[in-house]
Formats: C-alpha cells, sequence, structure tokens
C-alpha cells in the first residue's frame, strides 16, 4: 500500500516561502515524477513527505492516516539520497542490513532478505566489500537494496542518477523503471531532468517555484501543456515559442511548436530563414533557423540525416494541428 | 614533483628546515647517552673540564633498581590513560553540543578554545589556589554549603586532582579537532539512518562515531606525545609528593634535586624507550584507522 494525499501542504524557511499551498494526490503503485528546475521546492516536498522537514501548515496523508506528525522511521518509506549516503564503514551486506538490524529483526530472516535484494540488484558478488570499492553504479544499486529490503509502501528518489555519467543514467534509468515493474509499488522520484521524467513516469508533476503548473501523464503534457512553462521544459529540443505578430495571425499571444512539428523545405514554406547552426545526431539532424520576422531562431528537427549548409536559405512549415497557443497570462488556449 | 630538476630542488629547499630539526633532536638525545654513561655529580667536583669517569651500566641498573622507579611509571601511564580518556570522553560529547546551531555560537566556540591559551604553569596555580584549595577554594565552599567536610583535594585524590586540571587544558583541543571532525560528516548519511530507523543513540554508535574514529586516534596520538612529558602541572600542585611523581618528574628530581646528572640522564634513555613503546602501539592503531 503507498496512497500518498498532501493537503494544503505549505513550507516555509524562516520568512522564505518555498511551498505557498500545494495539493497532490499519489495513488498506490504509480510511478510519480516531480520534475522542475532547481530551487523549484521539488526536493523540499520529497523531504517534507519523507518526514525530514516539518511541514508548516497542511496534512500529509499515507494510506488514510494522517502521518504529519509521525517521525520519518515510521512513515514506512524508503529514501535514496543524491549522494547515496551508503555508510562507509560498513560493507554492502551491512549497510543493506542496516534497517532490518534497527527493525530487530532475527538474524536467519536478515541473511534471507539482504542476499534476495542483492539478487535483484545484481550485487551478490559485492557484499563483503565497502562502498569506497564501488563504481558508482554499484553505490546507487546498494542504496536502492538498502531501501528495498525494509518493503515500504513507498520509495522516495531524490535525483538519485545526477551523479552518474550519461551511459550509465540510461541504464539506471532501465533498471529503477524494470525494478518498479517488478514491485509495484509507489515510486515518488525527484529530477531536474525532463528525459528522466517522461521515460520513467506514469505521471508527471511540473513544479515551479513550489507551485504546481501540472500534472499528468508523460504525453498529456507532451500534447496538452497547460501554460508557457511546461511547453518549454517538457520536449527535447525544446519547444519553440513565438510572440509578436506572427502569434497575433492565430489569434494568440504566443504560439508555441515542436522542432519535431515543423517540416524544412529548400523550395517553399510559411516562412523563410537562413541555417545557423547544424547538429548532427544521424538518427535526426536540428537545425536553428533565423527566420525573417522572428526574434529568436527556432529549432527544427529533421529525421535522417540532411545535409543542408551554415547559411542556406530555407522554408519552414508548422503543421497546423500540431500548434499549441496561449493567451498573455501564458496559458493555453483550446 | 615530476621531474628530476624540481626533486632535487625540493630537496635542496627543504635541507635547512631537515637539518636544524635534526640538529636539535640528535645534540640533546647524543649529549644524554653520553652522560648516561658517565658519573657526573657537580656537587662532588666532577665536571667536563677534568674529564668524567666511565661508569658503564651503572646508571642504568641504580635508575631501574630504585624503589619509585615502577611507582613512576605507573603514575605517569596512569595520568596519561586518565586525561585521554576525560579528553576525549568530554570532547566528542562537547564537539557534538557545538555542532548545534544556538544563539552565541561564536562566542562560545573562542570560550571553549580559551584554557588552550593558559600557560600550564598559571592554569594549574589557578586551579591549585582558587579551587582546590582546602580553606579557600570555591570547591571548599561549596563542600561546606552543603555541610559536608572540604575536600583537601592534592593530598587525598592528588592524581585525580592532577588528571582534573590537564585535562582541563587538553579538553579544547580535542573538541577543537573532533568538532570539524563531527562537522565534516555527511548529514544526508545521518538522515538515511533516521529514515532506516535508527533512533539518536543508534545513530551516535552506527554512524557518529565511526566517523569520528580517524578524528579520536588522532587526538589520542598527538595528546599522548605532550602529556608523557607533562611537568608544570605537577611541579606547581604537589611537588611530586603524593603518588604523583611521574617518570619525568623523577628525573628532574634525579638531575636538579640530587644533582645527580649521569643518573637523570639514564632515567632520560628510559623514558625515550616507554615513548617509543607507546608510540608503537599507537602507530599500529592509527595506521589501521587511517589506512581505510
Amino acid at each position: 500500500m503507498g496512497r500518498i494525499v498532501l493537503d494544503q501542504v505549505k513550507k516555509r524557511f524562516g520568512d522564505v516561502t518555498v511551498i505557498p499551498e500545494l495539493d497532490l494526490e499519489i495513488e498506490d503503485g504509480e510511478f510519480v515524477v516531480f520534475v522542475g528546475p532547481s530551487g523549484c521546492g521539488k526536493s523540499t516536498l520529497l523531504r517534507l513527505i519523507a518526514g525530514l522537514e516539518d511541514v508548516t501548515d497542511g496534512k500529509i496523508v499515507i494510506d488514510g492516516t494522517d502521518a504529519t506528525e509521525v517521525p520519518p522511521a515510521r512513515r514506512g518509506l524508503a529514501m535514496v539520497f543524491q549522494s547515496y549516503a551508503l555508510y562507509p564503514h560498513m560493507s554492502v551486506r551491512k549497510n543493506i542490513a542496516f534497517p532490518l538490524r534497527m527493525a530487530r529483526l532475527a538474524p536467519a530472516e536478515q541473511k534471507r532478505r539482504v542476499e534476495q535484494a542483492a539478487e535483484v540488484l545484481n550485487l551478490t558478488d559485492y557484499l563483503d566489500r565497502r562502498p569506497g570499492q564501488l563504481s558508482g553504479g554499484q553505490r546507487q544499486r546498494v542504496a536502492i537494496g538498502r531501501a528495498i529490503v525494509r518493503e515500504p509502501s513507498a520509495f522516495l528518489f531524490d535525483e538519485p542518477l545526477s551523479n552518474l555519467d550519461a551511459a550509465l543514467r540510461v541504464g539506471m534509468r532501465l533498471e529503477i523503471s524494470e525494478l518498479h515493474k517488478r514491485l509495484k509499488t509507489t515510486m515518488i522520484y525527484v529530477t531536474h531532468d525532463q528525459v528522466e521524467a517522461m521515460t520513467m513516469a506514469d505521471k508527471i508533476v511540473v513544479l515551479q517555484a513550489g507551485v504546481i503548473e501540472q500534472v499528468g501523464s508523460p504525453l498529456e503534457l507532451y500534447r496538452r501543456p497547460r501554460n508557457t512553462f511546461v511547453a518549454g521544459f517538457i520536449g527535447s529540443p525544446k519547444m519553440n515559442l513565438i510572440c509578436g505578430p506572427e502569434a497575433a495571425k492565430h489569434d494568440a499571444t504566443t504560439i508555441g511548436i515542436r522542432p519535431e512539428h515543423i517540416d524544412i523545405s529548400e523550395t517553399d514554406g510559411a516562412w523563410k530563414g537562413t541555417i545557423g547552426v547544424s547538429e548532427h545526431l544521424g538518427s535526426d539532424t536540428f537545425f536553428h533557423v533565423q527566420c525573417d520576422g522572428l526574434a529568436e531562431p527556432l529549432t527544427v528537427r529533421a529525421p535522417g540525416e540532411r545535409a543542408l549548409s551554415y547559411g542556406a536559405d530555407v522554408h519552414l512549415t508548422p503543421r497546423r494541428e500540431h500548434m499549441h497557443r496561449f493567451d498573455a497570462q501564458g496559458l493555453r488556449i483550446d | 614533483m615530476a621531474t628530476q630538476h624540481s626533486r632535487s630542488a625540493a630537496r635542496l629547499m627543504m635541507a635547512p628546515a631537515v637539518i636544524l630539526l635534526l640538529g636539535w633532536m640528535l645534540v640533546p638525545l647524543t649529549m644524554t647517552l653520553f652522560f648516561s654513561f658517565k658519573r657526573y655529580l657537580p656537587l662532588r667536583g666532577d665536571s667536563l673540564e677534568r674529564g668524567l669517569d666511565w661508569v658503564g651500566f651503572e646508571n642504568y641498573a641504580r635508575f631501574l633498581s630504585s624503589s619509585s622507579f615502577w611507582p613512576s611509571v605507573q603514575a605517569t601511564l596512569v595520568i596519561v590513560g586518565g586525561v585521554l580518556v576525560v579528553t576525549v570522553v568530554l570532547g566528542v560529547l562537547l564537539a557534538l553540543l557545538l555542532d548545534q546551531p544556538f544563539w552565541g555560537q561564536g562566542i562560545v566556540r573562542i570560550l571553549v578554545i580559551a584554557p588552550f591559551f593558559v600557560m600550564p604553569t598559571v592554569s594549574a596555580l589557578v586551579w591549585k589556589n582558587m579551587f582546590m584549595d582546602p580553606v579557600n577554594g570555591i570547591l571548599a565552599h561549596l563542600w561546606r554549603f552543603f555541610g559536608a567536610e572540604p575536600v583537601s583535594w592534592l593530598s587525598d585524590a592528588s592524581l585525580q586532582s592532577i588528571i582534573l586540571i590537564v585535562s582541563w587544558q587538553w579538553l579544547p583541543f580535542a573538541t577543537l579537532i573532533l568538532l570539524t571532525a563531527v562537522q565534516s560528516l555527511d548529514s544526508e548519511q545521518l538522515e538515511a539512518a533516521e529514515m532506516d530507523g535508527a533512533p539518536a543513540f543508534a545513530r551516535f554508535g552506527f554512524i557518529i562515531l565511526p566517523h569520528l574514529a580517524r578524528a579520536i586516534t588522532i587526538v589520542i596520538l598527538i595528546q599522548t606525545i605532550f602529556l608523557l612529558s607533562i611537568f608544570a602541572e605537577i611541579f606547581v600542585t604537589t611537588g611530586g609528593s603524593f603518588g604523583t611523581r611521574t617518570l619525568t618528574y623523577l628525573i628532574f628530581q634525579r638531575v636538579v634535586d640530587s644533582q645527580n646528572i649521569g643518573l637523570g640522564s639514564a632515567g632520560g634513555v628510559y623514558a625515550i624507550i616507554l615513548a617509543n613503546i607507546i608510540a608503537i602501539f599507537l602507530m599500529r592503531i592509527v595506521g589501521k584507522n587511517l589506512d581505510r
């Protein structure tokens, strides 16, 4: 079980309000990702759920019981920290067994659970090593192992992959997703990387300055961003946001069009422009095109390899059905 | 220091310091060794100009067979051990306390260091006359206030009193080193332990204390070096009586009171041997802790 409800939760540090007032429901078994730029309060929110920070006002309900005043150890949650927070003087085995030891489980049961967790996480060969002798990915797995042996009602991940190199991050992303599929336990995951959010989440919560901008499945957020912030944050590369007369033509203050929804042609199109930098990824080519009459250059995706040189004249055509329109407050117009 | 050239340059620049240190150490050591094999009683007219008699190991045998030798070794070890226990235990507790945020933290931290700046002679005299005096001392007044008979600390509980005075002086040192160690502990580790269900005492025992192990060994090592040679505190308080005659003090008495330089030098060599035995033990423990 792991249904977590935040009811009008507020958090202030002295005079600084980090989270003004926030309501959120997390269903049992969901993989929820809190995503937002750094300093948006996502880590604070996670620590409030964990009980490592006290809420200033409001309630946190875990599985139907008010957990606002319950100490962290008794909330039945397990956390994986950004720095992994492994105990450096203990072997991997002792690290993973630590929560069980604190819960005074029988040694035989401790051993069984530790070995089971080690097997799941491919750590069996490393059980007698110290954290200092492990690679980043292995340390990460030990931290996860220490979380799963407790059989918590929910896992909390605080930017767990930010200390890993790019290749390892992709691998660990997959492993955590698989773990979620197998355990079917609620997971709350904090990241500033929208790719992690898109690939792993059942539900994404986009935060800015402590306020929830939008909640929804990855594709909902991709297809129908509620405002310009979400539109610009979700998707890679970023959505092109165009203001001014070009937007006014579509009865909007701002229009948004994703790089993958613009067709590029050498002969004709809606907008005329010149190519700036081009990024060749092999599978795709991204062009930065400065269009006549637009302030910012547009990013355009062309599938496969396209050979267009710097300074070449091109024509761009946005696909009308994929265009997003926003009003003066930055809210979506349907 | 990659190239041959920079290596030799480094050696050249370090040479003055190394030579000075070696000289400072080797000259007194050689003199001590030299005198320890000689009969040298200035009051009986022995002097370097007239030449000293070679007596072999006679000084060593006499120093060892003296009835005050073993008690002095024991007193030394009791004082060193006692001070180490007190400073490390209180140092850990004080460091944890000073790590907490509270009003006036900066001033309190400076006050904690203060005893370290007081000269040993002065602090021992202050303790002797202002605190431990059985008639006018603050402790005597306190005892009388509660209707108890004042204790004559320096004669009835002499070793404990010396340990108290010396601990007071060395506590700041231990606290400072341990405080920096406490501050270097990753707070996420403590939070992780808290989430893992460890109550405060378990967090102390399983996370904080192991983290401090290295700092504690360093405190023990450095303090031992200095504590083996404490002298002023004993000189101005008990004067070596009431069982507070340490090895250092015994050597002082042999050389200055008895005017027997040869015998004192032999005692000095024993002190060097004792210090080295302890140092080897400590180095083993420290080495084990520092290797991690």
